[in-house]
């Protein structure tokens, strides 16, 4: 199913009528389930009316997974209501958690990796995947701080969620950058040992330096184009994977929609060319 | 004793929103961290965005600096409930009557208000707006035991003190007519019978009707509510512009009612 998906992008309410009349080959669409989780209204109907024209991913921001309790019912149930409404070709999380006792943080958190938190978010993975009947990819998060008590190397602990529920993984390149300059990590090393076997979505984006502390402290703003270190990453990674879908994700400072289809040129010229090595080698 | 990865989403949870983050010892070495800044900055950029989305009105009357500061002070008290940030703030209308930089702005909880309606009326479930083809063939009688129930997006309410009517559609349309504003009682009606948000001033007398048919009472008693509150309302007029507004969702004769309830 996935192999027919190129690159896709953020899909934005500016980009309604754009992205509707776009025949652009292979063109897919994301969006954040939760800013369409309402009982009706326009909304629904404008996801509907391209849902008609092009697949779509569904990337949740607020399932919570790494959390210390199961996913919110009313939440999941919701997703699970869009989903089969929508028949999305994807559907993903992130490793990372926003609600706590009621409470919803608009962020994705960081915690220990511990066997802990690894058996607590397998189960909550498998509760997900049994609610939605269908199989969730997981992201690599954006990483901002020191933590100790981590058991658990990033990539052995995504790899045994996978092994554990079955799960796909959605890697994030630009995650990777930011975060491997922010904790002073290898990207490089990190994308030649992430297993492209689990890896159903790939995203890209840009980022920006923080306003008070500049490049020492990079923030996965999604507001810029994709930088040349990002497509560099991008290109290791599908020469040694092979492509998969590729979301430009793009949520801040939007440029005209062509200016996206651009960027997605890239990706598909990045990946395809990979594919072509692969197949004449 | 709590697992540690609860005891640590608590810590985060309560560093996120405190002034002094790293005030707890156990937590200093994370909440020190110039890094931590990014996940408060990022959660409470998110409440005050969210709010300023939703709030529109009550943004472009105060101007967004004042605005965000106003949003900060509820965002670090009124924490999301979920992640529907389209529904975040529910209370702000009632938290702006008691901030008291809003108290020389008596209009602002109830432009709030009316905001809020927006973005239910926007969310509401579908439904077919009832249309006047469908009273047309009743008799006076019958219309009088027939109960219309309000559509699923329709939200009204009758201000009696302030235009906040006027004031909230100046704003919410960025339109600035310039003409004097009358400082009398205003009421509202939003609705939304396909996709669009719409609306439309209504009196007290209106206002009365459609709380009258909200409780489920027949056109009958909802005219003497309308009647009760302005004795002179044209209730045929007020009937056809609900009805053209398309205010009102299913239509039940009262005999059906009852013939619902015995069965």
């Amino acid at each position: 199913m996935t192999a027919i998906l190129a690159a896709g992008l953020s899909l934005k309410p500016q980009y309604y009528e754009a992205a509707q009349a776009c025949r652009a080959d292979g063109l897919w669409f994301e969006v954040h389930p939760e800013n369409y989780m309402v009982d009706g209204g326009p909304r629904l109907g404008w996801l509907q009316s391209i849902r008609a024209e092009h697949p779509v991913s569904l990337h949740g921001v607020a399932l919570s997974l790494a959390d210390d309790s199961a996913p919110d019912a009313a939440h999941l149930s919701r997703l699970s209501a869009l989903a089969r409404r929508l028949e999305p070709a994807l559907i993903s999380e992130h490793l990372a958690w926003s609600a706590w006792r009621g409470a919803y943080h608009p962020d994705l958190l960081p915690f220990p990796r511990t066997n802990e938190a690894l058996s607590r978010i397998a189960d909550n993975i498998a509760r997900t995947q049994e609610a939605l009947a269908r199989r969730i990819a997981i992201e690599n998060p954006s990483h901002y701080v020191h933590i100790d008590g981590h058991a658990w190397d990033e990539i052995e602990f995504l790899a045994e969620l996978a092994r554990r529920t079955g799960c796909g993984l959605l890697l994030d390149v630009n995650n990777v950058f930011v975060g491997a300059r922010n904790l002073g990590y290898s990207a490089v090393s990190y994308i030649d040992r992430f297993p492209g076997e689990f890896v159903m979505e790939i995203h890209v984006a840009g980022h920006t330096p923080d306003p008070s502390l500049g490049a020492a402290l990079l923030i996965d703003s999604h507001d810029a184009p994709v930088p040349p270190d990002v497509w560099a990453l991008y290109k290791r990674l599908t020469d040694r994977i092979g492509p998969r879908p590729t979301l430009i994700e793009r949520d801040g400072n939007l440029p005209d929609f062509e200016v996206l289809l651009a960027e997605r040129d890239i990706a598909e010229a990045l990946a395809h060319g990979s594919l072509a090595k692969e197949a004449y080698a | 004793m709590m697992a540690s990865l609860a005891r640590f989403q608590e810590r985060v949870s309560q560093a996120l929103y405190a002034s002094e983050p790293d005030a707890v010892p156990e937590f200093a070495a994370l909440a020190s961290q110039p890094g931590f800044a990014v996940y408060r900055n990022t959660v409470m950029k998110g409440c005050i965005d969210a709010l300023q989305a939703n709030y529109p009105s009550v943004a472009r009357l105060v101007g967004e600096e004042w605005f965000r500061a106003a949003a900060t002070a509820y965002a670090c008290v009124n924490h999301p409930k979920d992640a529907r940030m389209l529904y975040y703030g529910e209370n702000f209308p009632d938290f702006l009557a008691r901030f008291e930089p809003a108290a020389g702005l008596p209009y602002l909880p109830d432009v709030a208000r009316l905001d809020r309606f927006w973005t239910e009326a926007h969310a509401a479930r579908d439904e077919p707006p009832l249309a006047p083809v469908q009273l047309s063939h009743l008799a006076p009688e019958a219309l009088a035991e027939t109960v219309l129930y309000p559509h699923a997006a329709a939200r009204w309410k009758w201000f009696s003190d302030l235009p906040i009517y006027t004031i909230w559609r100046r704003n919410r349309e960025l339109s600035d007519c310039g003409s004097e504003i009358e400082w009398r009682g205003e009421g509202a009606l939003l609705v939304r019978p396909y996709d669009a948000v719409a609306w439309i001033g209504l009196d007290a007398a209106g206002c009365a009707f459609l709380d009258a048919c909200m409780a489920g009472l027949p056109l009958g008693d909802a005219a003497a509510a309308a009647l009760g509150v302005d004795r002179d309302a044209d209730l045929a007029r007020l009937l056809s512009t609900l009805l053209d507004a398309g205010a009102f969702g299913r239509i039940m004769r009262i005999q059906d009612q009852q013939q619902k309830e015995a069965s």
